[in-house]
């Protein structure tokens, strides 16, 4: 047996030791489930419930690799479980059921199902249940250069290999082998892929004419109800793949929370959105927090776990934008925007509350940015509280009906008002603000990322501090926003990476530097409390804080409004990029930590 | 021997089982799922299910007596029988859960009402049948199991016990010629070998 939380250990004898998780309220089909898998040398772990399999899940992030489910099942429908699943976590998801009905299948691959079993299921089709989380790392890879999976990904290769070795010593089967020769033609694959010096991944550039259709076909679909498959199929550009529509889509959500921040510079937001969110918090915050998901080019945002704080705040533009827009709602000086802003408030709010933002992590690539902002207002909230969001308290909470109250995050989709939003993102600050009071995260301040210490540090014990709401300026306000947004981004990777707290130092820090720094202590550091505890990984956070320190450069670099259409253009070439060169990234996050 | 005969009747009735058309290949999976980890692997997965699905059919009876019936609650009940039953490979009872969701559908509360008594007789019947034959199965003892390569490992060692137990007789026989004890101790040795190859 692969030694707990020993990953690089687990990985190396890929497949064996895969981490299964099996949810199934038939007892029988458990126990026998279960050692059919126990048999194909996995790891498994059942439950009966699927609420009980979303707890499990949260609390061991990254300690699954596929999961296994019914389509019925008594507390929660197979397709919810798979969607949240898919959202939040990230998995592959395979279904199973008795009946075999086209339209379920059909309905399962719809959800985002990479497999539907019919029951009795076949030993030797659990067999193969690999091939999916192998798939999937393949193409995290190809969307977005993250370190975590090229290792994952050696290290898959190696433990094949060696697996294979070992199997065919024991006189295993003869496929092996030919799964090897796949493997190493993979192999040589993903080095290319994992040559992050040399980026060789076809990047898509988008022009203008590109860029225009996709305004086109966001616009169309609704800001709110827009998925990465539902553009593309308006889009109708053949050579376009899903997955760079949707960290597109991610870019341009966040591009468009920036717009809205700019536009509203000293909004009063921390009144307006404090007083929601006070008697919310919880609710909102989670709400927020929740919908952050890590998902790479998600699709079907549908009812967010906001439980899980695990929502990863990838694609902090535009969901930023949206909780942003939320708060910021009242608060905004233009009707134009403030409208646009209920409208997609409202629109919002129909979803399923629980919809989380999806933000298409930095790390995990694109994100599915559908943005079901059912509880969208919580929605709003959590993009103020991205780094409360992480607070897993935050998560579990689900703002849905607190959240309307406020959080008309209105969908980042909303054209750019070219400054008025700014203040916006005050708003956002300040229910950030209120979030973090909520988030008895505060106390969460603790892992700094290892690579910013010593900004973090600064910052951190003075967010620990903070549990009130802050009275957040506009450009706390922003700087929140902003921070928060990239935060849960960060947070969401760190958060499924485990490093919150650096991310959203990182954007602390970028924040800060450009003019929210001067009250923004006690937003930043209200952000910071509400920085999920999880503790950062490297890398993660390097990640992050790269994406926010380019964000945050180019802001620096430019005026605000002046400059927004021009960074966004940049920014969404640039974002292309950031992922790659981890190195640079962290100078400019030095100095955007400077400002303290 | 004794057990041999067990053996063979119990062999005897999984094939009629099978042919019957009482089980399917599922139960051969959980078979074959069977090994020394879990010896009694299929017994407990059987087990289970008849104690698991008692509440179901409880509660299709409790749905079946009100009027009119509520054919979503039954079918739903149904649905999750008839997965459960094909967990064991109870392909009769399978069968008759379908025609049961059958006649949900299409609102016959009669048809329903009759076809459930038929689920229930499969039920009970496999039930019955089950519950023999694992009886049966642990008084063969020991190794009967469907794996056939499991009774091939425990011949080696056995065939080497009385290999060596030959020898040592036949070594105690020859030095010790005259006397009448080794001669006696040999020949025990060869009906103890005698006897436990029978038991294989």
């Amino acid at each position: 047996m692969m030694e707990n939380g020993f990953q690089s250990t687990r990985a190396e004898a890929f497949p064996a030791g895969l981490r299964v998780l099996v949810v199934d309220d038939d007892v029988t089909w458990l126990k026998v489930l279960e050692k059919m898998l126990k048999k194909c040398a996995y790891e498994v772990t059942t439950c009966c419930l699927a609420i009980d399999a979303l707890n499990i899940l949260r609390e061991r992030k990254d300690g699954f690799d596929i999961v296994i489910s019914d389509v019925n099942m008594p507390d929660m429908d197979g397709f919810k479980l798979l969607e949240l699943v898919g959202l939040e976590m990230d998995l592959p998801v395979i279904m199973m059921s008795v009946d075999g009905e086209t339209s379920r299948v059909m309905k399962g691959v719809q959800h985002g199902a990479c497999d539907y079993l019919l029951k009795p299921v076949r030993m030797k089709e659990l067999k193969n249940i690999w091939q999916h989380v192998f798939r999937k790392k393949i193409h995290e890879v190809k969307d977005i250069e993250s370190y975590e999976v090229i290792d994952d990904i050696h290290l898959m290769r190696n433990g094949f290999e060696r697996f294979e070795d070992s199997h065919l010593l024991s006189g295993g089967n003869l496929s092996l082998a030919k799964k090897r020769k796949d493997m190493e033609s993979k192999e040589h694959e993903n080095l290319d892929l994992c040559d992050l010096s040399s980026v060789k991944k076809a990047r898509v550039v988008w022009t203008v004419d590109l860029h225009q259709k996709f305004v086109n076909a966001v616009n169309q679909i609704g800001i709110d109800k827009v998925g990465p498959k539902k553009i593309l199929d308006l889009m109708n550009i053949p050579w376009l793949t899903r997955e760079n529509v949707a960290s597109h889509l991610q870019k341009y959500r966040l591009y468009l929370s920036r717009l809205e921040k700019e536009s509203e510079p000293n909004a009063a937001f921390g009144c307006f959105n404090q007083t929601d969110f006070s008697p919310k918090d919880p609710s909102t915050g989670f709400g927020l927090q929740s919908s952050i998901t890590a998902h790479q080019s998600r699709e079907a945002c549908s009812s967010f776990g906001f439980s899980s704080g695990e929502t990863i705040v990838q694609a902090i533009d535009t969901e930023i934008k949206e909780g942003d827009l939320k708060d910021i709602v009242p608060l905004l000086p233009s009707p134009e925007a403030r409208n646009a802003l209920v409208g997609k408030l409202h629109e919002i709010q129909k979803k399923s509350n629980g919809s989380q933002i999806d933000f298409s992590s930095s790390v995990g690539g694109s994100v599915g940015l559908d943005v079901r902002c059912d509880s969208f207002d919580s929605t709003g909230l959590r993009k103020h509280q991205w780094s409360r969001e992480f607070s897993d308290m935050q998560f579990k909470r689900q703002t849905e009906p607190e959240n309307k109250s406020y959080r008309h995050a209105s969908p980042a989709f909303v054209s750019p008002h070219p400054c008025i939003e700014t203040n916006s993102s005050i708003n956002a600050g300040a229910p950030i603000a209120k979030m973090e009071k909520e988030n008895s995260s505060g106390s969460g301040i603790k892992p700094l990322c290892s690579r910013y210490p010593t900004s973090n540090v600064a910052y951190l014990p003075a967010m620990a501090s903070t549990e009130s709401p802050l009275p957040l300026q506009p450009e706390a306000g922003i700087g929140n926003i902003l921070l928060s947004g990239r935060a849960c981004a960060m947070n969401e990777s760190s958060r499924t990476k485990g490093n919150s707290f650096g991310h959203s130092r990182g954007i602390c820090w970028g924040y800060d530097q450009k003019d929210l720094f001067e009250a923004n202590t006690a937003v930043l550091q209200s952000s910071y409390e509400n920085l999920p505890l999880s503790s950062l990984q490297d890398y993660d956070c390097v990640e992050n804080t790269v994406l926010n320190n380019i964000e945050f450069l180019e802001y620096d670099d430019l005026e605000l409004f002046a400059a927004l259409p021009v960074q966004h253009c940049d920014r969404l070439k640039f974002n292309g990029d950031y992922n790659l060169s981890e190195p640079v990234e962290y100078p400019a996050m030095d100095q955007g930590l400077f400002i303290v | 021997m004794g057990s041999n005969q067990l053996k063979t009747q119990l062999a005897t009735m999984r094939d009629a089982l099978f042919k019957q058309g009482y089980l399917d290949e599922q139960f051969i999976q959980l078979e074959e799922l069977q090994d020394d980890a879990n010896p009694n692997f299929v017994e407990e997965v059987v087990t289970l299910f008849f104690r698991d699905s008692v509440r179901l059919i409880n509660s299709v009876e409790q749905a079946l007596e009100k009027t009119p019936p509520e054919f979503d609650k039954l079918d739903k009940y149904m649905h999750q029988f008839k997965g459960s039953s094909s967990s064991i490979g109870a392909a009769k009872v399978k069968s008759e859960t379908s025609l049961f969701r059958e006649y949900c559908k299409q609102g016959n509360a009669e048809g329903c009402v009759r076809t459930f008594q038929q689920v229930k007789k499969e039920y009970t019947t496999l039930r019955k049948k089950l519950e023999t034959y694992f009886q049966m199965a642990r008084q063969a003892g020991p190794g009967e199991s469907a794996s056939r390569p499991k009774l091939r490992f425990q011949v080696y060692p056995v065939v080497g016990v009385l290999a060596s137990v030959f020898l040592t007789s036949f070594k105690l026989y020859k030095s010790t010629l005259s006397e009448q004890n080794n001669a006696s101790s040999y020949v025990l040795f060869l009906l103890m070998s005698v006897s436990i190859m029978c038991e294989v």
